[in-house]
């Protein structure tokens, strides 16, 4: 799946541009320096954590998008922060687990 | 790449906003020098987690990037307050940082170890109340 194409779920709403990659995978994790040095590049990264510094590890790592997961989001600032930098967001009221879930059982 | 390129930065403190504009310049650069995307990405994580250290550790500090043909150099330099024990700050989830730094998503002890296990060389020089230099190699 594209990340994209995860705009078609009801479930998640768009708050970036989202960019036309493909998604290799699934990472699920809150403390931002595990996610540094583990997040796959290329996956979908499932996180409750939404401030700067994830934008700032989604990008070093270079994860295909950010799903914010219970109903977290980021402030109009981030956004802008995140569009300025090519990162995909999106948010959902879905548990990290259901969210990561729904992702991968359409990889 | 035959030219060595080198980068000056400094990092300020307390600021966790700014946080990770060393790393994600230096990524630029390296990917525009064509470095692999796995040394690029050894590089970013391990001058992130610099960069943070010395935001939540030292007062800010300043850091050195040597780009050589065949390896990439990154000096932090800070004036905190020096590691007391470096062997136990090398040890994956010891940490002596404070609450809100947690709150944030870091201070999980995982900076140094994160440091160590994505360069190849890494020194650590450190003096109580004087200040802490580390230095990490990383060959592309």
């Amino acid at each position: 799946m594209k990340v994209n194409e995860i705009s078609s779920f009801e479930e998640f709403t768009l708050l970036s541009d989202a960019k036309d990659t493909e998604i290799t995978g699934v990472f699920c994790c809150d403390l931002l320096s595990v996610a540094m040095g583990k997040a796959p590049s290329g996956s979908a990264w499932v996180t409750v954590m939404a401030n700067v510094n994830t934008l700032a590890v989604a990008s070093l790592t270079d994860v295909a998008c950010i799903i914010l997961a219970e109903g977290v989001t980021f402030e109009a600032s981030l956004i802008e922060k995140a569009r300025d930098e090519g990162i995909s967001v999106f948010k959902t009221d879905l548990p990290v687990f259901d969210a990561a879930l729904l992702i991968n059982n359409n990889l | 790449m035959a030219d060595v390129m080198e980068l000056n930065y400094t990092v300020s403190n307390e600021d966790f906003t700014r946080a990770g504009e060393a790393s994600s310049d230096v990524k630029k650069k390296l990917k525009q020098l064509g470095v692999s995307p796995d040394a690029i990405r050894k590089v970013a994580i391990a001058l992130y987690e610099g960069e943070i250290n010395m935001i939540i550790h030292a007062y800010g500090g300043k850091i050195k990037v040597t780009i050589s043909e065949d390896a990439i150099t990154l000096i932090l330099a800070d004036k905190g307050p020096g590691i007391a024990d470096v062997e136990k700050a090398m040890q994956a989830g010891y940490s002596t940082a404070p609450d809100k730094v947690r709150s944030l998503g870091f201070g999980a002890g995982m900076g140094l170890p994160n440091m160590k296990k994505n360069s190849d060389e890494m020194d650590i020089k450190t003096e109580l109340g004087v200040g802490t230099t580390v230095t990490m190699v990383i060959r592309f």
